[in-house]
């Protein structure tokens, strides 16, 4: 790979790739060893167990709005697998369940959430992550003080933040580009450009042929990245974290991938996508062409597969059995840990509440 | 009542082509929860447009556009994502006409659902009404039926100030009162007794009124006599309307989803008090959300005051003495 697709690069705006669109990879190396691509691809597969499951479950009323992350399991996997869990820190946006799943929160909480449960948004302590963000682009400020906050207490940490094509227009995303690429801040701008927010393409979110060379007007290196590629997800995001590690600062990631599902359980994509579009990309599905890659590598077959999605299924459903057993909240979920120290007013409310007996005094 | 406010954008885009509609998915997608379905089939991307993921932005080009001439109607996706606009509505579009002493004028109307009970994903239900309410230079709107819904936006496209207009989530379906076909506007800052009543003064707005209503009839099988006010407009404020059903009541109770600390009942209150002391039998109560943030959907309906919790209240207040 040449230095020069990590520059801004006007000529060509192509994505970088490693595996063609059938999974052969090209003539250098391979960034991940078998291992780690079986591993990736396990973590994929439970994303697609997972989302159809909350699908399921949301149209059964058991959980609340859901957005799947169909179509970008490569993304979202390639990125999160150049991370070291025990000092890399993910401030995630919402579609971005295998990271999070791999960097330790546990898929019961993750369930937890949307069923509604407060306690969903419990995140064990020695998981380094942020809650997931609703609030568009409000968790890229936060990654890059966070990130900042790292290296001046001289940890070798890094983070990387989550984010959409959307959440890209927001005034946060370019003053955090701006503010790392003064400080220096160990932070991965990972941009999954999924072609739409909602209904809005792409085209309506910027005028630039990419979002990476936005990154030039920040003194920010950007780099575009074939985002159902799993290891050029990979590659492209272990130099930027090996980068941001060495003090050599921020990174932004375009990933060009595609949301081949709706953007959640109450949109209806009919109503906007392009038919043909979403058809030429579901023909470039992530995890088929990584399934296809270890074919070509003769460590894959149906009996495989098979366990390994035995496998995702019965992680998923143990998980789903924790999450259905744990007791619904009670008022109570409405009080605990807003603050530190409690003011009485909150607390005496908190009693009321408790007691039924009538609404705030 | 979403076909209400459909309706109103639509008719008042066909008289008066200065008008324009802009906002996060408002065009093909007819916006999230299809207030302006159709819209852009009818009049234009030019008129309905699709703005780029940022509010700061659509607010902020929305000053510009109404200072070009044009009309524009800004959809807020949710009131909770106001908060990425607030510079601009706060400082900018609340000022712009203090500021220039009167050169600037501001036709620009904002509309943004809000409120809870309809299990929203996390950020998007707050009742944030209070923090627009101390906002001066700013009109609050927030209808609680279609026929209001459709009249009070009709009202606020008209004035030459810049208005909030306030759309309950929860209401958006569920309210589905006669409107009638043709244009009318309701007044802004004229009050409407949802419920006429003798013994008690309950006081709501949006998706409240739904709960006092419901509160009421129950407590009128209980014998006690609920005169329910809906203020559809929190600034302007009708206080006259308010003074005369408490001059009758003597007794308050006002309802609101949003917290209790810093919520428009205080105001409420104060306001009551210093114009109706004499009136007054018994402290004047409220019934809010407690002092929290607003919670995931599993515990919504614990956060949100509901119609028992109001009935209890209510029934102790018409029994309370000053
Ligand atoms: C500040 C803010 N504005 C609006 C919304 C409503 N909203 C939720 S998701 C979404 C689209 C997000 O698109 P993108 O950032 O590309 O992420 P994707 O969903 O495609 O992964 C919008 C407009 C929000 N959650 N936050
Ligand atoms: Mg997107």
């Amino acid at each position: 790979m040449s230095e020069s697709r990590f520059l801004p690069n006007f000529e060509s705006i192509a994505p970088f790739s490693r595996l063609t669109e059938s999974g052969i990879l090209d003539s250098g190396e391979s960034p991940m060893s078998d291992e780690a691509v079986l591993e990736a691809l396990r973590y994929m597969t439970l994303t697609r167990v997972f989302d159809d499951k909350a699908t399921s479950m949301q149209r059964q009323g058991r959980f609340g709005t859901f957005s799947s992350v169909r179509g970008q399991e490569a993304s979202v996997v390639g990125a999160a697998s150049a991370l070291d869990p025990a000092k890399d820190w993910i401030v995630p946006q919402y579609r971005e369940f295998p990271a999070l799943i791999r960097h330790g929160y546990p898929i019961e909480n993750f369930a937890l959430y949307f069923m509604g449960n407060p306690k969903g948004g419990t995140i064990p302590a020695n998981v380094n992550m942020l809650p997931m963000q609703i609030s568009l682009a409000a968790q890229i400020p936060q990654a890059t003080g966070l990130a900042w906050g790292l290296k001046m207490q001289g940890s070798d940490g890094v983070a990387i933040t989550f984010f959409g094509d959307g959440a890209s227009s927001e005034g946060d995303f370019h003053e955090s580009l701006n503010l790392a690429g003064i400080v220096k801040a160990p932070v991965i701008f990972f941009l999954q450009n999924n072609g739409w927010a909602i209904s809005t393409p792409r085209e309506n979110q910027t005028a630039a042929r990419s979002f990476a060379e936005r990154a030039i007007g920040y003194g920010v290196e950007g780099v575009i990245v074939d985002g159902n590629d799993l290891l050029a997800v990979h590659e492209v995001t272990a130099r930027a974290v090996a980068k941001a590690r060495a003090g050599d600062g921020p990174t932004l990631i375009e990933s060009v991938t595609y949301r081949t599902g709706a953007h959640n359980t109450a949109d209806d994509p009919t109503r906007y996508i392009d038919q043909q579009e979403l058809e030429k990309w579901q023909q470039k599905d992530p995890v088929e062409r990584i399934k296809n890659y270890l074919r070509s590598r003769g460590i894959w077959n149906e009996t495989l597969e098979q366990e390994m999605l035995d496998s995702c299924a019965a992680q998923i459903d143990e998980a789903m059995e924790i999450a259905r057993n744990t007791p619904l909240a009670t008022s109570d979920a409405l009080f605990d840990h807003v603050y530190a120290e409690p003011p009485q007013r909150m607390l005496d409310q908190k009693l009321d509440w408790a007691n039924r007996n009538g609404g705030a005094r | 009542m979403i076909e209400a406010i459909r309706e109103c954008l639509g008719q008042e885009m066909d008289a008066d082509s200065r008008v324009v509609v802009i906002g996060e998915d408002v065009g093909v997608l007819g916006g999230v929860f299809r207030a302006t379905d159709g819209l852009q089939a009818r009049f234009g991307k030019e008129r309905v447009v699709d703005m780029p993921l940022a509010e700061g932005v659509i607010v902020g080009s929305g000053i510009g556009l109404a200072m070009s001439g044009l009309r524009p109607v800004i959809e807020l996706q949710f009131l909770g994502f106001g908060h990425q606009a607030f510079h601009q509505i706060g400082q900018q579009v609340a000022r712009l006409r203090y500021r220039s002493q009167g050169r600037h004028a501001l036709p620009l109307v904002i509309r943004s659902p809000f409120g809870g009970g309809v299990r929203t994903p996390e950020l998007h239900s707050d009742a944030f009404e209070a923090f627009y309410t101390h906002t001066p230079g700013l009109k609050v709107v927030a209808p609680a039926t279609a026929y209001d819904a459709k009249g009070l936006l009709a009202a606020a496209m008209e004035s030459d100030d810049p208005v909030l207009y306030l759309e309950p989530l929860k209401g958006y379906r569920l309210t589905k009162d006669e409107v009638p076909d043709e244009r009318y506007t309701v007044p802004l800052g004229k009050l409407r007794v949802a419920r006429a009543g003798t013994a008690v003064t309950l006081i709501a707005w949006s998706a409240a009124v739904n709960v006092a209503e419901r509160a009421a009839e129950e407590l009128s099988e209980q014998g006690i006599s609920v005169e329910v006010l809906d203020l559809r407009s929190l600034n302007p404020l009708d206080i006259d309307g308010i003074a005369e059903s408490v001059s009758k009541t003597g007794r308050v109770a006002i309802l609101h989803e949003a917290p209790l600390t810093g919520g428009f009942g205080g105001e409420l209150v104060a306001t009551i008090q210093q114009e109706c002391f004499y009136s007054l039998e018994a402290p004047i109560i409220r019934i809010s959300a407690p002092d929290t943030p607003y919670p995931l959907g599993g515990v919504e309906d614990l956060y949100i005051p509901d119609v028992d919790r109001v009935v209890d209240e209510v029934a102790a207040l018409a029994k309370a003495s000053a």
